[in-house]
């Protein structure tokens, strides 16, 4: 299955991926009307210290401790992509616990938000990796 | 504080509107114009740091900025031009030469542009390079003048080195050190998967490249910087640069900050030092020196790789031509004075040098007045901007062309002319870690790939116009062009005749 | 209107080719090939035609017969005293010809059998085919109104402004017998009015015949320059019979290489042949390479003891080879053939870039 792999070699540390993602999640068909004057809650995140940056964001794990973990059963694998469904999710935030690399967090809205592999667009690739102006995030398999 | 003559040249232009304050331009502006105003709650910007490089403008998610020409004008002086008087304050400041970088950008007459190409209408079919076969694999080297039969009377097909390009187009000599890492191994990369050539410049040739050896042009110039047995050895040719066409003259200065422990090693000097090329090879003050040199390296290299010499184009480039061809050389380069490089002084390089169609023009012809035309290739290099560039050198007479600019371009560069700064938005001309990598090899490769393959298709649909399938059928064709609003004199110099005729 | 050679002017044109040759010396009137390219005559326009004849002086066949056409007297007398004054004048006479309404306008038109004198050529420190050949191109290109064209021993070129076959009544050719023929009709487009431009072209004994426009003619001519030859004519003709001299006489390529050069194997096709045949291909297009002829062109060499019928590397224009007994045909059209040879043993397209060679008595496949 393809995955979200970042290179770390490559991340400029723009953090063009966090408001490309947050545009995605908007479904809102203009970049500065979904975000101008906002604060962003994206999936993907720049971690950086120093020289060094990275994107962060779901891995898909093919066994998720996130999965295994939540209490109310909105999370699930759908075809190897890690699901949420808000309506189910409590906002308990043992799967924030749980996720080694910290790719879940709340929304503003109390319940979680995670990555869910937008494809369903024109790049048929996710919003974050169609845009990274240096090919460090990418979508393949491997 | 003194008073500040320099009014900015640019005006970084925000559509409040579109900008999400994302920042992106603020973290990608090593000339630190933009800046996050937590007051004001937006983006501000202080154009006079800005270079016009577009990373800002190219990266912007909502498109909210460009920039724009300043409107602020001196009192209109077709004389004194705004440029003029501005470069007169900075000198009056400085007391310093004006430094600058890339090509000339001064409107003088560019001849490519002023050249039309024929195409084949009824008396001639034209060729469908789409089913036909439409070749342009091009030889480097020199031709001998008589054949030699063994004692079965079969042809002896020994000859002298020859480079055997893919395609009829080069990368230019760039060094590490002007140019990044990641640049340089873009150009390996593209080059070794086009079947050409790229050129180390003169700054050695890094460790890491010398797997790209076989699809390397070793560069030895006037500071003999990088260069050693196994580097002459690496190379599948090697080059001695006399002059480059946006300097002619003078030599080189890499200054010490773009000299880390990288590209000092490279170049066998200390860390952090100026590299400073002197402007003539002190071991070459004439004509027998060079073939001196040119025979050292064939020695050093056991005869096995082609010499190429590489000249700027000066008013006498016809008669050095000659010289060179004269003095074993496998091919001359000749750099035009449009082409491209990391520092110059403003000066020489608006003002020194001539027009590489013209260079081209008058060696091709006097190399045939001499009837050693075939003795030895000929490549040009000075602004070859586009593939229609391509096809008129050859027909003037080029057997391939150097590209240097174009293939910056082709990885990002915009022409900011700021290279000399060492602080490359791009990755392109920096040192700089966090601005080398921006630069992803794995993408600019692929440009360069792209872009000489664009290339080539372009040059084979207009060779099949002609009527032409090889590209040996093209080279010298000057009946394949026209001039349009050219004088006698400059139509006598390129040997074509006017549109219409 | 500028004419043909004259201050740049080129002229591209379509044409008719065609040529028999006798394998075993058999002498073959010349009305013979006026038949077969009269029945082309579709295929020129009346601006140009011509022949060529091999064996056809066999009482002078060690001398140099060279025809010449002369604007005025002045051209003639210019052109005579500096033909004495390297030659042996053997003969020399008016070239007979026929007053015929078709063939009007006609050059002051003179034949002369030479050889160099010894001292001649013993100063130029040259062979004597260089001698003569130079001789002819100083003549040419220095000699305004007087064109040698034709400079070979025991064969001779005819050619006029008309229809080929008007040409040969002109010059009487059921008079002459030869070996070998090879004949021209001419499709220029526009008006050339100047006979030097007819085919066939000739430099020594070899004879060109040509129908094409080929494309890399400036490049062939720049290249070719380079070794002393002068283009004055501006014809696809002209430089490709200085090409084959300057390989074949020059450089001393075969036949089969000098095509090889000329009309050269793709590097597709040339990729899949054996190593050592792949090296000698590669060897003669690189080292050559200003010699490839691009374009569309069907040629017959002639020269003494052999003809050589080549098409372009695409063949882009048409050529049939024939043969029957001891005869070989070549010609634009089939039809061109079976006029004069209706039942033939054998008869074929050649490919592209494939060289079709008669010799005399089974003679090397060589010039010389």
């Amino acid at each position: 299955m393809k995955r979200v792999y970042v290179n770390e070699e490559w991340c400029l540390g723009c953090h063009l991926c966090e408001y490309y993602c947050a545009f995605a999640n908007s479904h809102v068909n203009d970049m500065a009307k979904a975000l101008k004057g906002k604060e962003i809650h994206p999936n993907i995140r720049i971690e950086e210290k120093g020289d060094i940056s990275f994107a962060v964001s779901c891995r898909h794990c093919k066994d998720p401790l996130c999965v295994k973990s939540c209490i109310s059963g909105a999370l699930s694998i759908d075809d190897g992509v890690v699901r949420i469904n808000r309506d189910k999710c409590v906002g308990c935030y043992t799967c924030v616990l749980v996720c080694p690399y910290g790719a879940i967090l709340p929304s503003p809205s109390g319940v979680m938000q995670k990555c869910e592999l937008c494809v369903e667009n024109e790049g048929g690739m996710p919003n974050c990796v169609m845009h990274c102006p240096n090919s460090a995030i990418v979508f393949e398999e491997r | 504080m003194p008073i500040n003559y320099i009014f900015p040249d640019f005006e970084v232009r925000r559509d409040q509107d579109r900008c999400i304050a994302c920042r992106a331009c603020e973290r990608q502006c090593a000339n630190e114009v933009h800046r996050y105003d937590e007051d004001l709650k937006k983006m501000v910007a202080d154009e006079s740091k800005c270079v016009n490089c577009h990373r800002c403008v190219s990266l912007c998610p909502t498109r909210a900025i460009k920039i724009v020409k300043t409107d602020n004008a001196f009192k209109e002086n077709a004389n004194w031009t705004g440029t003029l008087i501005s470069d007169i304050y900075r000198q009056a400041e400085s007391g310093g030469m004006l430094s600058t970088s890339m090509g000339n950008p001064t409107p003088l007459p560019v001849y490519w542009d002023r050249i039309l190409i024929n195409a084949s209408q009824v008396t001639n079919p034209s060729i469908d390079p789409l089913r036909e076969p439409m070749e342009i694999r091009t030889f480097i080297g020199q031709k001998p003048d008589s054949i030699k039969r063994d004692e079965n009377g079969r042809i002896i097909t020994d000859t002298t080195p020859q480079l055997e390009l893919s395609v009829p187009i080069m990368f230019s000599a760039m060094s590490y050190g002007s140019i990044s890492y990641n640049a340089h191994e873009s150009l390996a990369r593209a080059a070794t998967e086009l079947g050409t050539f790229y050129n180390t410049g003169e700054g050695g040739l890094h460790k890491d490249f010398y797997q790209y050896g076989p699809n390397t042009i070793v560069q030895v110039a006037s500071g003999r910087f990088g260069v050693h047995k196994k580097y002459l050895e690496a190379g599948a040719a090697i080059e001695i640069k006399m002059g480059q066409g946006a300097k002619p003259g003078i030599g080189g200065h890499l200054p010490g900050a773009k000299i880390p422990a990288d590209v000092a090693r490279t170049r066998m000097i200390p860390e952090g030092t100026d590299a400073i090329s002197p402007a003539p090879h002190h071991d070459i003050y004439s004509i027998e020196d060079l073939r001196q040199l040119v025979f050292s390296l064939k020695e050093a290299t056991d005869y096995k790789k082609p010499v190429f010499v590489k000249i700027a184009a000066v008013h006498n480039v016809a008669a050095i031509a000659s010289g060179i061809a004269r003095s074993g050389a496998d091919a001359v380069v000749i750099d035009g004075f449009r082409g491209g490089t990391g520092s110059a002084p403003t000066r020489i390089r608006d003002n020194v040098g001539i027009p590489i169609e013209l260079a081209l023009a008058s060696v091709d012809q006097r190399l045939r007045d001499e009837g050693i035309r075939h003795r030895l290739s000929l490549i040009v290099a000075g602004s070859v901007r586009s593939s229609a560039d391509v096809v008129k050198a050859i027909a003037l007479g080029a057997d391939a062309v150097y590209i240097g600019t174009g293939a910056l371009i082709a990885l990002g560069c915009h022409l900011c002319r700021t290279c000399y700064t060492g602080k490359c938005n791009w990755g392109i001309a920096t040192q700089r870690p966090e601005l080398v990598k921006r630069l992803n090899p794995n993408v600019g490769y692929q440009r360069l790939v792209n872009l000489v393959t664009a290339w080539s298709h372009e040059m084979k649909e207009m060779m099949g116009g002609m009527g032409i399938n090889s590209i040996e059928a093209l080279r010298g064709n000057r009946l394949m062009l026209r001039g349009v609003g050219l004088n006698e004199t400059e139509l006598r110099i390129l040997g074509i005749k006017h549109a219409g005729e | 209107m500028l004419k043909e050679g004259f201050e740049g002017n080129r002229i591209p044109s379509g044409c008719a080719v065609s040529g028999i040759f006798s394998k075993s010396g058999e002498r073959i009137p010349g009305d013979k090939i006026i038949k077969s390219i009269a029945i082309m005559h579709e295929r020129s326009n009346g601006l140009g035609g011509g022949f060529a004849g091999y064996g056809i002086y066999p009482e002078y066949k060690d001398i140099y017969a060279f025809h010449i056409f002369y604007n005025n007297s002045r051209a003639k007398s210019e052109s005579e005293s500096c033909l004495e004054e390297n030659f042996e004048i053997a003969s020399m006479s008016v070239m007979p010809t026929r007053p015929i309404p078709e063939i009007t306008d006609s050059p002051i038109i003179w034949r002369y059998f030479v050889n160099p004198k010894k001292r001649s050529l013993e100063e130029s420190q040259l062979d004597e085919l260089e001698f003569v050949a130079r001789f002819v191109t100083k003549v040419n290109s220095n000699i305004d109104g007087a064109y040698i064209f034709s400079s070979g021993k025991n064969m001779g070129v005819f050619k006029a402004v008309g229809y080929p076959e008007d040409v040969g009544v002109f010059y009487k050719l059921e008079e002459y017998a030869g070996y070998s023929w090879t004949a021209h009709g001419r499709y220029p487009t526009n008006t050339p009015g100047w006979w030097g431009g007819a085919h066939p072209f000739a430099l020594l004994d070899y004879t060109i015949v040509h129908n094409g426009e080929i494309s890399s003619y400036d490049a062939n001519r720049r290249h070719i320059e380079m070794f002393g030859y002068k283009c004055n004519l501006l014809t696809d003709t002209e430089v490709i019979t200085y090409i084959i001299d300057y390989l074949v006489r020059r450089v001393g390529l075969t036949l089969q290489e000098t095509a090889n050069v000329i009309a050269a194997p793709f590097w597709s096709t040339i990729s899949r042949c054996s190593e050592e045949e792949k090296n000698r291909l590669t060897y003669l297009r690189n080292v050559f390479a200003g010699l490839l002829i691009n374009g569309p062109f069907s040629i017959i060499l002639g020269f003494n003891g052999g003809m050589m019928a080549l098409n372009d590397r695409l063949k882009l224009r048409s050529m049939v080879v024939a043969e029957k007994g001891d005869m070989g045909y070549v010609a634009s059209e089939e039809s061109a053939i079976r006029i004069i040879e209706p039942d033939l043993d054998r008869i074929w397209a050649p490919e592209g870039g494939e060289p079709v060679i008669f010799t005399l008595n089974g003679g090397e496949q060589k010039c010389r």
